[in-house]
Formats: C-alpha cells, structure tokens, sequence
C-alpha cells in the first residue's frame, strides 16, 4: 500500500484547491487522481502517486542529470578498464537516443 | 524518460555494486528504512549480490507491520457493528489482529470492503448514508496527505457519517527508537525516499548529528538503491557522518510544502504504540479537535484490550528491529506464509518476511 509509483498527466479534470484532480497516465491505463499537493503540475509533468493521491511532482531535468553522470561515470570506469586490459572500447552501447 | 525502466539499467547497477565491492574495506550493516526498499533490494537480488560488503537489514517501514494490535481488534469490533462499514487498503484487511484479520471478519458477516485510496471511503460514506463509514487510516508521512484530504473532503462535503480510526506513524522517532536500543546494529540508514518527498530531509540533520549515523535518502529502483548504498558506504569509509540526497528526482530539501499544509491542517504529532516497539514519544499522528467528529476513537466506545494480544509467537519485533532476518525466525514457511501468516510482516505487500518468502528462490541461486 505504501509504494508510489510514476505517472504522467495527461488531463486536469478539476483545479479546485482542495477537489483538485487529473487523469494520470501509468504505462498507456489512465486512472483519475487527487491533485492538491501538486497544483502545479502541468500535462506532461510526471507526479509520484501514492494511495490515489499526487504527493511530489519528479523533477525531469534532475533525473536527466544524475541518469547522465552516472552513464558517464560507468564509461569511464569501462574505459579505463579497458586501457588496463588492452581491450576494445564497448561502443555505443548506453547511446540510446 | 519514464523514470522506471532506465533506472533499472542492468549495466549500471552491475558497475555500482563493482563500486561498493571497491570501496568497501569491512562488512558495513545498512538499514533501508521503507518495506517498498525492502522488496526491491530482494527483487532485484541486490542483498544477495552485496552480501560480502554491506550487510543490508530491513527496517520498521512497513506501515501495516506496525500497526498496533489493540487498534487492528477494535477495527475488526466495528466491522461487526450494525450499520457500520470499516474500509482500508487491501493490505491491512488480511493483517491479523489478536484472533482474526478483517477478512475473515467479513467472512464472518462484518461489512468491510477494499478501497484504493481514501477519497474511495469518502465516496462510499457519500452513496452509504444510513451507514457510518469507517475508514482505517494506516500509513507513514507519504499516506498522511491522502487520508488528510479524505478528512478535508468530508468536512466539505458535510458528511456527517465519515469516521477515520488513525493510525498513522512517523519515520523518524521510530528511528530515534531503534539508535538508542541496547542491541542497535545500524550503521548507516537509507531513509524512505517517498516519505522525504512529503516531510523533506531537512528534520535529519539533528538526529544525523546525535547519532553520528549517515542517512541517504534513497529512491526505489535498482539504480537509486546502489547509488544510495554507494553514498552510505563512502562515508561510513571515511568516517563521516551527514544526510545526503540521492532520490533528487523527487525529493527537495523541504519535501512538499502544500503536502505538509494538507496534514498539519488535519493531524497533530501524538505519542504512538507501534506493534513489537510499544509506545513510540511522537511516533505518530492524531486528529485536531477541528475533526473530531470524524474521530473513531472518539465517536464508537472503547473495547477492553485482549490480553492474547501480546502472547503471539510472531517475532516481528526482532525482524523490524534488524535483529534477526526472516528466514531465522523458526515460523518463516513453517507455521508461518503469505497464505496464513502469523504476523504482519508475512502479510504486507513491503512486509519483511514476505518479501523474503516471495523472492527466497533467488536466495538460494
Ligand atoms: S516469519 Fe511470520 S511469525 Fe516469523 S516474524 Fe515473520 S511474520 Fe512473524
């Protein structure tokens, strides 16, 4: 009962403070959620839904940012093992678009 | 970016545990605080792949666990009373009190029924009007927004047969709880990420700076998990002590503000008994006075406590408390399983002993 799990919003349906609500997107089935505690959120943003209810909105270019770092990081640890081994760079394997 | 399948990259978690196995100079004992952790650190055979380094123990957060047994049987006496319907999450209905769960008190005729969220209990109290709806508010800080607003809802709504039996519990003083027991293992905690999401981490740097303990808010997914592991391990090396953040794709600082405002409005920190800890100092939520008239406790008398209550074999207390892993418990899929558990960390979807019966097949690899 206690995991949150992301979804997409795809259409307010009501920006009353208290009643506020969206039809939030999980994986192509949308379910109508409560909005209070992110009204701010726009279509498109992603919110974390816990019992029916938005309780943060994620922060895209954040999660962008860390995903990158640690791609980076990974290619460096395989370059340099790479160089260590004499092996062949593994190319292309994290480009994904 | 859908924020599930990339953060499960198997690549990069294998580079990340390469990375706490490197750094790693001892065995160091983790906590991750929040049962959805739990599930995720066997799911993904985390536990089993850093079990030479990082001693991974699973903490209280699981709300249904918790939950006390005194407060199960009075939901399952409401149950059986004329003209009264008791609703919770799929959860807590299968959660045995001191005799019987809410299931089987339905089986036996007692009105219960299932609800997603809380708004759900507001609406079936809203089409339910010669009924008192009762709804079985469980859950730690990330819940409390949700049945906070079922509360507000009511109000609005002027619902005069909306009551909420509240039970809610806060993370940090039963971590409080757990540093200043005798037989404290935990070196360093990976707090609940979803709970921060709500609360903010701002409230640890006290607690951080009396235990000398790190706490890395942590996210869910296999990659979120290392890379928390990989910070906690990082200080522990280095001998420092400090909350860090690596869940920032969700938790800010501050957590939410209008959140926070949601459940100030509605509840008040209280004094909690949590089931196999006792009694919690400001270990959970009550309701205001404003929202008395929604108050279970308040509206239906009080029954005598049964004294079997205590007596059960389940040792969840020692599981929740990191004492002993599940499966050390002599009930673990013996006496006790999923399909007729002794105790709640058999039953929760984020229960302890239920994950490891769930995932024990990749143990055992
Ligand atoms: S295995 Fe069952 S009896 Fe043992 S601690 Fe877990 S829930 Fe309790």
């Amino acid at each position: 009962m206690c995991l949150g799990v992301p979804g997409r919003v795809s259409v307010w349906l009501d920006r009353d403070p208290l009643f506020a609500r969206a039809n939030i997107e999980f994986d192509g089935i949308q379910r109508e959620c409560h909005m209070a505690c992110v009204p701010e959120a726009e279509i498109g943003d992603y919110v974390i839904i816990h019992a029916g209810v938005a309780v943060c909105l994620v922060n895209q270019a954040e999660a962008r940012r860390v995903f990158d770092e640690l791609n980076r990081m990974n290619l460096l640890a395989e370059l340099e093992m790479d160089e260590s081994t004499g092996a062949a760079p593994i190319e292309s394997k994290r480009d994904k678009p | 970016m859908k924020f599930v399948d990339e953060f499960r990259e198997p690549e990069l978690a294998l580079r990340l545990v390469a990375q706490i196995r490197e750094t790693a100079t001892r065995r160091w004992v983790l906590m991750d605080v929040c049962g959805g952790q739990t599930h995720s650190l066997l799911r993904y055979g985390i536990e089993l792949a850093l079990e030479e380094c990082v001693e991974l123990i699973h903490g209280p957060g699981c709300p249904v666990c918790v939950t006390s047994c005194e407060s199960i049987d009075f939901a399952l006496h409401l149950a059986m009373l004329p003209n009264v319907i008791v609703a919770s999450f799929g959860d807590m209905l299968r959660v045995p009190g001191s005799r019987e769960s809410l299931l089987d008190v339905r089986a036996r005729g007692g009105r219960v029924q299932m609800v997603y969220s809380p708004m759900d209990a507001v609406e079936l109290a809203k089409n339910h009007p010669n009924c008192k709806v009762v709804f079985f508010a469980v859950g730690f800080e990330t819940t409390a927004p949700a049945t906070a607003l079922a509360a507000l809802h009511a109000e609005q709504l002027g619902l005069d047969n909306f009551r909420i039996l509240v039970t809610h519990v806060r993370v940090l003083p039963a971590m409080e709880a757990l540093m200043l027991s005798p037989v404290n293992r935990v070196q360093a905690f990976l707090a609940a990420g979803h709970v921060c999401a709500v609360t903010g981490f701002a409230e640890y740097d006290a607690f951080v700076d009396r235990f000398r303990v790190p706490v890395v808010v942590t996210g869910f997914e296999p990659i979120d998990l290392l890379q928390g592991i990989v910070d906690a391990v990082q200080q522990l090396e280095s001998g420092s002590h400090s909350v860090s953040n690596c869940y920032t794709r969700s938790v800010g600082r501050q957590g939410n503000i209008n959140a926070q405002n949601i459940v100030e409005t509605v509840y008040e920190v209280a004094d909690r008994d949590w089931r196999g800890f006792g009694s919690i100092q400001k270990g959970g939520l009550r309701l205001r006075n404003r929202f008395e008239r929604f108050d279970a406790e308040k509206r239906f008398e009080p029954i005598a406590v049964n004294p079997i209550a205590s007596a059960n074999a389940c040792l969840s207390s020692q599981v929740l408390s990191g004492q002993i892993k599940p499966t050390q418990c002599p009930h673990f899929g013996n006496a006790c399983t999923p399909d007729s558990p002794l105790g709640a960390p058999m039953v929760s979807s984020e229960g302890a002993c239920a994950a490891y019966f769930r995932y024990q097949w990749l143990q055992s690899k």
